[in-house]
Formats: structure tokens, sequence, C-alpha cells
């Protein structure tokens, strides 16, 4: 349910409306997308010259032999590459704005002492964010929003271990929430210890009695409403918020880079039956058997080979490749968010450079975050009856000479402007460069 | 979920101790009627400049024939089908179709490509190092405004494995600088990324100096928020133009010193001031003014403030808004040092645009890549490309032969070093990358590396993957290039 749907839900019977017209995006029209290599990820597969066709912002047909209706407006991929839109995961696109000395623009996480799990960031979306043209034209038309571990300038009560629920956005126009408790976030390793009072043994002790509150919360919940309770680890919004977590229906998106740290949280899910996904992992590679044996997908970044810190000594390049060789179920997270709103995809290819096939690597930027946040029979890829997001390229999308010419959400095209390219324009007049574009 | 963090390491204020005047070294107390002849060389900022000299002797370095390459250079036109040949250290003969020296080492590069080292011109690698802990956090000396009397050269820890994963990306030299947090950071130390136990075995030998001077909001916000000046930037502004005062008064107390002593006079030397000593040796053209910048406004500011004094900038870092006044800095022959993707991790980067690159070079400016982050560093070949690429769509005539003089020649004339690297002109050192596919495209992964016509780093050969002492005996630790295979461009 969106958002809006929400809070109209919870809205229209106190206000006693009958009936309200929602609005509706805007209508979007028949298009066929011809002369095009199409690297579907879905049944159609990888066709060298083929026609996609959408309508009513659904995707209607995807084949070599495809024919284009009557009435539909044509566009002539030239032989470019289609593509499913990307989805980027792990950022904070429309709820964050500027970074450093700007943070009244970010709401990509809390440092209350009173919120952790409770803690939703699909409230803060924010359609007019600069940042939605920009990510456009890197091809993004799906971003998996994760809240940020915040950091606080008053220590926080001890065991506020999680970041909050994930939403996954689109970046149409309207209102662009597909999905919201999409995930929580928690982190392990030395900053989860941090959060816990300086040890990783203090937090997942924490944990279990986290999730055995969220229990007892929800099996006495009614005395707990007449006051009638033991003392619970946590307020009522982040139990009541945890609740889908314990039952395994909302994934717990746990943070963890050292070995050790992702055979805890492999552990730590399956005493408690909780629906797991790993982020980071940069370790991953290590115990990529055990990881796959038990089904747990993995976010990624795909460039992160540093010995950053003591619980990613085993950082590699080759990371992403070797899991995905494991049978892991591999998502490449968006790089960073300021630095590279554009290019999730090149981390991709870089990850191909080091061992990943293009398909795998196409995948985790597609397909695969559209399967584990429960979102791959509406995104993902190009197949009949799912939604028309979907980018057209010059050229193979990994490689950063190419670049879309043209990005549509839910069948809708997006103009391919953003503040970058009117900035550029006007400046190019003012430095009186000739251009022949 | 991974925010700058490395960036933010070199941009962010860190609480350090106060530091006191007790901590100067005081002057030898001998006969105060001493000539400067009879000082401790310590003693005259003149007497030797080169107080901490590089140990880096390259080894003698065969003779290498790489023969069927795409040369691609930052000066010279593209070459299909090219040789290069090198010995002793040094690039010999660039053509097509050389024949192979007789006696040479021959290396067949068919379908691979040839491409200058590249030169980050902005890193703080050994000075933030991985791992990032606070134990080794010595890149921003953030306990006065003015800390030009410091040198990045003592903070660099040449343990860094960076230095390794950005010779994996092709990097052969590099600048080393002082963090932003200061209006004056400090000396930035030239580096050659070859492994050594001693920051002098990395030093490039002969380099020039530089002095990291910063702009805008981090020196702003460091001071402001402990209450202390600056904390606008008329603040900045005001700092600057009194530490040249300082400077040209120290430089003329030398000099009237100087000729007392020229003409047989009885004088005392002046006190020796290593933070004064860097200004002047701005004001003698012999340091390098790198300026971290961003917006063109403090940009014009700043050049004012260089004319007011009698100095010359080399370059403006980051230099986010370099586009807007292309003009100015190409008349003053400043240096822009950029990125392509990095914008709005900050008010001053609000504008930061992929095509500032591209923009500033046809407009006749000089223009670099850089990093600042030890993992952009691994790929600046990428962050070329996605500039010519982001300049082509805006109808900007990029050649190939530019781009790469963004990431090789152009941040060898920021360090002023391009006589000796920077491209593969016969005569210079052999530096050089041999890449596994276009160096444009995100496929490419260097196979070998060159520094001095050394085989450096093979990306086939553990023999020649240099390790970091802090990677050895770690049960953790990847081999350099676990699997690696490259798969290429598969579409």
């Amino acid at each position: 349910m969106s958002r809006l749907h929400r809070l109209l839900a919870a809205s229209l019977p106190a206000l006693g409306i009958g009936a309200l017209v929602l609005a509706t995006p805007a209508a979007a029209e028949t298009i066929a997308i011809v002369n095009a290599h199409i690297e579907s990820l879905g049944p159609a597969g990888d066709i060298p010259s083929g026609t996609v066709v959408l309508a009513d912002g659904k995707i209607l047909a995807v084949g070599a032999h495809v024919a284009v209706p009557a009435g539909a407006r044509v566009i002539d991929a030239q032989g470019g590459v289609a593509t499913p839109g990307l989805v980027a995961v792990g950022s904070p696109i429309s709820v964050a704005e500027v970074g450093e000395g700007v943070e009244e623009t970010n709401d990509d996480g809390t440092a209350s002492d009173r919120l952790s799990a409770a803690f939703d960031v699909s409230y803060a979306v924010n359609p007019d964010s600069i940042i939605i043209p920009t990510a456009r034209l890197g091809g993004i038309t799906d971003v998996v929003i994760t809240p940020e571990m915040r950091r606080s300038r008053q220590p926080r009560p001890t065991g506020m271990l999680f970041a909050g629920q994930a939403a996954v956005i689109d970046l149409g126009s309207g209102d662009l929430i597909e999905k919201t408790h999409a995930g929580m976030v928690l982190e392990l390793g030395q900053d989860g210890a941090a959060r816990a009072g300086g040890s990783r043994a203090a937090e997942i002790v924490l944990l279990h009695q986290i999730f055995d509150d969220v229990r007892f919360f929800e099996a006495h919940r009614a005395d707990y409403d007449q006051g009638r309770s033991k003392p619970l680890s946590l307020g009522e919004a982040d139990l009541e918020a945890l609740i889908p977590v314990v039952e395994g229906k909302e994934p717990l998106i746990v943070t963890a880079h050292r070995a050790s740290d992702i055979t805890e949280a492999l552990r730590l899910a399956r005493e408690e039956k909780l629906n797991l996904i790993l982020e980071g992992a940069e370790e991953g590679w290590r115990v990529a058997d055990q990881i796959a044996a038990a089904h747990v997908p993995v976010l990624v970044h795909a460039f992160q080979d540093l010995p950053d810190s003591f619980e990613q000594i085993g950082a590699t390049l080759d990371n992403a490749a070797r899991l995905q060789a494991a049978g892991v179920e591999l998502v490449i997270e968006q790089p960073s968010f300021y630095t590279s709103a554009r290019t999730p995809r090149i981390d991709a290819g870089r990850a191909v450079a080091h061992g990943l096939s293009h398909q795998a690597a196409l995948e985790a930027i597609t397909l695969n975050p559209a399967k584990v946040f429960g979102l791959s029979d509406r995104i993902g890829s190009l197949a009949p009856g799912k939604d028309a997001d979907l980018v057209v390229w010059s050229g193979d999308p990994l490689e950063p000479l190419s670049a879309p010419t043209h990005v549509l959400v839910k069948g809708v095209e997006q103009p391919l402007r953003d503040r970058d390219l009117d900035l550029r324009d006007r400046y190019l007049a003012i430095d009186g460069l000739k251009t022949g574009g | 979920m991974m925010k700058w963090r490395r960036a933010a390491a070199a941009m962010s204020a860190l609480a350090v101790v106060s530091w006191t005047a007790d901590a100067w070294p005081e002057p030898n107390p001998g006969p105060s009627s001493a000539a400067a002849a009879a000082e401790p060389p310590g003693l005259d900022p003149w007497a030797n400049p080169d107080p901490f000299p590089s140990t880096y002797h390259p080894a003698p370095s065969p003779l290498v024939a790489i023969v069927h390459a795409d040369v691609v250079d930052s000066l010279a036109p593209e070459i299909k089908d090219g040789t290069v040949v090198m010995e002793r250290g040094k690039v010999v003969a660039v053509g097509p179709g050389l024949a192979a020296p007789a006696g040479a080492q021959v290396i067949d590069a068919k379908g691979r490509f040839v491409t200058p080292g590249l030169i980050d011109p902005h890193s703080h690698l050994g000075v933030y190092p991985s791992p990032a802990v606070e134990a080794m956090s010595d890149g921003n000396e953030l306990t006065d405004p003015d800390t030009a009397q410091v040198w990045a050269e003592h903070s660099v820890w040449p343990q860094d494995p960076g230095f390794e994963h950005a010779l994996a990306g092709g990097v052969t030299t590099l600048q080393i600088l002082p963090g932003s947090g200061n209006l004056f950071g400090g000396r930035s130390v030239v580096l050659k990324n070859v492994w050594a136990d001693t920051a002098q075995g990395m030093k490039f030998p002969g380099a020039p100096y530089g002095l990291k001077m910063a702009c805008g909001e981090n020196p702003k916000r460091v001071y402001g928020s402990k209450g202390r000046f600056p904390s606008t930037n008329m603040g900045n502004v005001a700092g600057y133009r009194a530490a040249w005062i300082r400077a040209r008064d120290y430089l003329r107390r030398w000099d009237a010193y100087r000729a007392k002593i020229a003409r047989g006079e009885k004088a005392d030397p002046p006190l020796r001031d290593l933070q004064l000593d860097t200004l002047a040796g701005v004001l003698q053209g012999k340091i390098r003014i790198q300026n971290h910048c961003y917006r063109a406004d403090e940009m014009a500011q700043m050049i004012d403030i260089s004319h007011e004094f009698g100095f010359h900038i080399t370059a403006f870092h980051h230099a986010s808004e370099s586009y807007k006044i292309a003009a100015l800095l190409r008349r003053e022959g400043i240096c822009s040092v950029t990125w392509t993707e990095w914008f709005g991790f900050k008010m001053e980067s609000f504008d930061g645009i992929e095509e500032n690159a591209p923009m500033l070079q046809k407009a006749g400016a000089c223009v670099t890549l850089s990093s600042d982050d030890a993992n952009l560093i691994q790929h600046l070949n990428v962050e070329a490309a996605l500039a010519m690429a982001a300049g082509r769509r805006a109808g900007l005539d990029i050649s190939r032969t530019e781009a790469m003089s963004w990431i090789s020649l152009n941040p060898a004339k920021v360090l002023g070093i391009d006589a000796q690297t920077g491209s593969l002109t016969p005569g210079k050192m052999a530096d050089l990358v041999l890449w596994s596919a276009d160096p444009f495209s995100v496929y490419a992964v260097p196979d070998q590396v060159y520094i001095d016509g050394n085989l450096t780093f093979d990306r086939h050969d553990p023999a020649h993957q240099p390790r970091s002492d802090f990677m050895i005996g770690q049960p953790a630790a990847p081999p350099v290039e676990v699997a690696t295979q490259t798969t290429g461009g598969a579409l």
C-alpha cells in the first residue's frame, strides 16, 4: 500500500469523506521501442534486435518479431540496448539532498533516543529532490532507500541498534512509493558493537533479548496496553515495527563485514527464524558456501577492496564474482550517494572486470534487487505484465562511454535533463564554447 | 549505505590536542656573532632545502619492447599497432610498427593498450591510510588555521595497502596532500608508487614541494566550531593575507641579514620559522600552491590575493565550479584538479557537473582529474572516460588523447614533473601501463605497470604484486588478485 493510500485509509473515515478521486499518473501512452538489442533478463532472454511494446504503464510484449500496434508511438533505439530500469539499492535518493553542513536536508536516519526500528524512511520521500533527475540519467528507475545509521552527538541508550525500515520508490512522478516496510536495517560488527555497549558479544545477546521481547509483546499485547507487562527492552513503536521481522515477513538487512560477523548473522537468523539479507559482506567470499546454503542474498559494494578496518582485511574486488559463483543471490549496491548518483552501472562493470559475468552484473542491479525486495512481479526484467520501467542505452549499459537515450518509468518517458545539464548549458553559452550538439 | 566515509575522513574535523609554543625547536645557542656558514644547517632555511632527501634509486631496468599495442598517449596521437621501447629507465622509442631492438625482451600486446602511467595529483594515501583507524589518521593538523610548517611526508605511512591497490589501477605517481581543515595545511609530497619501507624511499627525486591551502567551508567550520578564527569566508581571506604579510617580512629579514654578511658586517641570523619557510618558498617560486577551492567566486578571490602578494597559484583542487570561470583560469595559467561524478556532498560542491573537465579543456584551460579517495584512485581511467563522454554529449569534441592527458600529462604539470613523466615521450621516465583492453572501457584492467622501466606490477605474477607489511600474515587477507579472470565486454 502506498504512503498516500495508507494516509488516506487512515484519514478518510475520520474525515467522513465518502468518495475521493485519487490522483493517477499521467496516462501512459502506447509505445513501441524498435530496433533494440534487448537484454530482457526475463523469459525473452537476450534478443540481438527486437521490439518492446508498452501500454498503460505496463510491458505488453517483448520479442524479435513483435508487431508494432497501430497508433503506437515508435521509439527507434537505433541498435542501442534496452534493459530493465536499474534499481539503486542502499541509497538515500529523495530523502537526502545536500551532504555535510546541510544536515537539515537529510532525513535518511535518526539519532532519536526514542526511536530505532520504528523509523520509517518512506515518510521523508521528496519527489522534488534534485537527485532524482540525475539518477535517472544514470538509468536508475527504482530505488531501495535504506535508512542510514546516524551518528548521534549524544550517546543513545544502549540497544538502539536498528536504523529503521527501508522503502522502495520509483523515479517517476506523483506518489513515488512502491513499497514500505521493505526491510529492517541492523548493523553488526564494530559499529554495531559500539551501539551495544562496546562489544560484538553484547550486541548478539541484546538482539536475542529484543527478539524475545518482541514475541512477548506480540503475545501479551492486551496486558502491555493495560500496563501489566514486564519491562521490555524497546519502546512500543519499535516493538511493533519488529513484529513482521520476527515473523519472517519483513527481511532483516544486516550489515556485516568480517567473516565471523557474517556467520554470526547467519546463526542469529537461523536461531530466530529471520528472513536475512546480508549487506556489505566484504569477507563474504570466505564463507560464500555457508551464505549460499542458507539462501541468504547479499548486497555488496563491488568496489570495496581496501582493508578499511580490521573487519575488512579480506576485502577484494573479486568478492562479487566469488559470491555469485558460489550460488549466492547477488545485489550490487549504489556505490555511494553524492559521489555517484549516476554510476551504479559502473560498479557493476568493474565487477565484470573482476570476474563476474556481464549478465550476472546486470542482474545484480536489476532483477536481483527486485527479487530480494519482493518486487519481481513488477520490476527487474522486461517481461509482459511488468511495470514499463525501462532504459534504452546508446551502448553497453555498463560502459562509461554509454548513456541512456530514453528512460521510461511506468511507461512514461522521462525528460533526460537535470540540474547538471541546466548549469552546463548556461555556462557553455557564458564561456562561449561552440558545440556541435 | 556507505556514504563517502573515506572522503569525509579527509574533509572533516577531528579532535586533536592543542599544541603549544613549547613544541618549537629553540635555536642552538651558539656564538651569537657566528656567520651563517658557521650555523648548523638546520637553522638556515636555505642551507639545506632538502633535509629529507629521496632515497629512491630505480633498479637498473632491462631493454623491453612492447609490440603490436594500441598506444594511447597524453601528447602524441594514438597509434594502432604501435611499439614502445624502454631502456635504462627511460622511454627510448614509440612508433607504429617499429621492430623490437635486438636483445630486447619482447611483449606482444596485440589487442591490448599502452598508456602513460597514471598520475593522481590529489591523494591522501599514507596520511589517511587503510585501515582507517584513529591511531593513524595523520592527514589534518587541526590545531591552528595556519600549519604551513607541517610536511605531509612526515605523516606518510609507507605500508598503506592503498598504494598497492592504486598501483593495480595503473597509478605510478601521486601527490600526497595534507587535509583541508586549515587555511594553510602544510607541504605536500610527490611519491613514486614504488614499494618502500620509508617515505623517503618513495619520494619522486627532485619533485618540487606543494603548499596545501584551503578555501571555504572546511577551515571556517573547523575553527568556527571551536569558537576560533576564522569562522567565515571573510575570516578565511583575512587569514591568508595576514600570513603572506608575515612571509614577505620574513624574506626581507633574511635578505637583510645576508646582505650584511656579504658586506662583512656582523649580524645575528633571524630565527628560523618553519611555517614561514614554506610560505617564503612560495614567494620565491620554489613551492607550488595547491589550493583546495570549490567555488568560482572564491577562486577569483584567491587569484586577487596571489596578485596582491606576488605569487602564482599552480592549481585549484576539487574546483567544482571552474567551468564558470574557465577564461579567467586560462589567462592566469591555473590548472583545475577536479572530479567527474562527485557533487552535492556539501554546499560548495552543489554546482559540480560532469562536464567540468571537458568544458575547461575546450576553453583552453589546464585541467586534471584526481581521486582524493583510496577507491577512486583505482579507476581514474573510468573517471576520464565518463568525463570525455559527458563532454561529447555536450557537443564538445574531446579526443582520447586529451582525456588521457587529464590523468597523466596535466597532473604531471601540476606537480612540476612533466619534463620527466606524464607522457610516452622518448627521454622521459618509462612509467607506463599495459592495459588488458581499451583504457576508456570499464572492463580494462592493468596487466602490467612499469615504473622507471621496471615491471612493478603484473596481474598474472604474484612476484610482481607488491604487498604491504600490514597484509602479511593476516589469515583473512586475499591474494592481491584472487580470481580475476577478466570476462571483458561480454555484450
